[in-house]
């Protein structure tokens, strides 16, 4: 072939190779950020590098589905109300006598959550559940649940700033947290959350390792 | 045995650790100013002092009270002139009385860690304590009233 054929030939070939591996990769990065569509602090991008399995969006969002179920069942969802008011029973309905949040979640002058939530259960129908540390999410961060999407939740989850400073780590230990656990021994008179405490702790584990990633947006529960 | 610290003084009591605080102080010491309601953490006659916080002692058993500082209403002042008291008495807020020393301890937690409470602190403050008498004007009245003695008083 001539010469004068050849130049632009080659030149149009690496062109085309060039824009192929732009478009490529502009394809991955945005894909990879629609799915995950979450807000990543250091923790997490650190945590990822090191500590994760292979990442796996399909097993991390179907995990989360089923860590969603528990954590809006109302032994979750009614301590982390939208309002400062808790949540009651398992209509969710406020709290009878409105006790409120105050700054550090233990409530206001003479309605103080352990003014009335013992160290333990009380025996009997409807009794006062107990834990020694009962609380709400502090006033400077709320960690709602209720109202929030999946997709909302998840990338709450994993947010240091939303999250009340945890770490991916941390995450994971807090499924056996004394208070989160107070959730399986509600006493008399109250349902228990949809999964077993193992069963939760494994997807909730799962959701974490397999890279946390957050299901697509949708309607709120 | 049981050691208690009610109203500044020592009492060793021979119950059973789960019985609550209520029962001990009303049948085993005679402290009857605490009255028993409900029962169950719903009405607030009961509430006594647990190191400063407004228990309510039907509901806490006297295991928890063990090593700690309980004030009822017989121990609020020595001499019954608490500003709370005082202010009481001066718009006769009690109708029959039942529920006001529960009112009266709540009160008096809300004005240690509030000295000039508002309507909405107040609120915030009394919303588990009822009266079924329906003196809730007068208790808001007399609890601004008592934070204006404490102010004075300091
Ligand atoms: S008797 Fe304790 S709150 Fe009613
Ligand atoms: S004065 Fe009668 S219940 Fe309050």
């Amino acid at each position: 072939m001539k010469k004068r054929y050849i130049l632009p030939v080659r030149t149009m070939a690496i062109l085309l190779l060039l824009s192929s591996l732009i478009i490529f990769m502009n394809f991955r990065f945005k894909s990879e950020s629609l799915i995950r569509n979450s807000v990543v602090g250091q923790a997490h991008t650190e945590f990822l590098k090191t500590e994760l399995n292979a990442k796996d969006s399909v097993a991390s969002v179907k995990a989360f589905a089923e860590v969603y179920k528990v954590l809006m069942s109302p032994r979750c969802m009614n301590c982390h109300p939208s309002g400062d008011v808790p949540l009651q029973g398992d209509d969710s309905h406020l709290h009878a006598m409105l006790p409120k949040r105050g700054k550090d979640g233990k409530g206001l002058y003479a309605m103080k959550c352990t003014n009335c939530h013992q160290p333990t259960n009380i025996e009997g129908l409807n009794k006062p559940p107990g834990h020694p540390d009962w609380h709400l999410p502090p006033a400077n961060m709320k960690m709602v649940f209720e109202g929030r999407t999946p997709n909302q939740l998840a990338k709450q989850l994993v947010n240091p700033r939303t999250n009340g400073n945890k770490s991916m780590q941390q995450l994971i230990e807090h499924a056996d947290d004394g208070l989160v656990k107070a959730g399986w021994n509600p006493g008399e008179g109250r349902t228990l959350p949809p999964l077993s405490h193992e069963e939760f702790k494994k997807v909730w584990i799962t959701w974490i390792k397999t890279g946390a990633y957050a299901p697509p947006p949708m309607k709120a529960k | 045995m049981i050691k208690l610290t009610i109203n500044k003084k020592e009492h060793n009591v021979d119950v059973d650790p789960d019985t609550p605080l209520l029962w001990v102080l009303r049948d085993t010491l005679n402290l009857v100013g605490t009255k028993y309601g409900c029962g169950v953490a719903q009405c607030g006659a009961c509430v006594v002092h647990l190191n400063g916080e407004a228990v309510r002692s039907c509901v806490t058993k006297v295991s928890r009270a063990e090593g700690k500082k309980v004030v009822t209403i017989e121990g609020l002042s020595e001499t019954h002139t608490h500003p709370l008291q005082k202010a009481w008495l001066d718009l006769d807020v009690s109708q029959c009385g039942y529920c006001q020393a529960g009112q009266i301890m709540s009160a008096a937690v809300l004005l240690k860690e509030n000295k000039n409470p508002t309507d909405q602190d107040i609120d915030d403050a009394m919303a588990g304590n009822i009266c079924r008498c329906g003196t809730y004007l007068r208790i808001r009245e007399a609890i601004h009233a008592a934070a204006k003695i404490q102010r004075q008083d300091a």
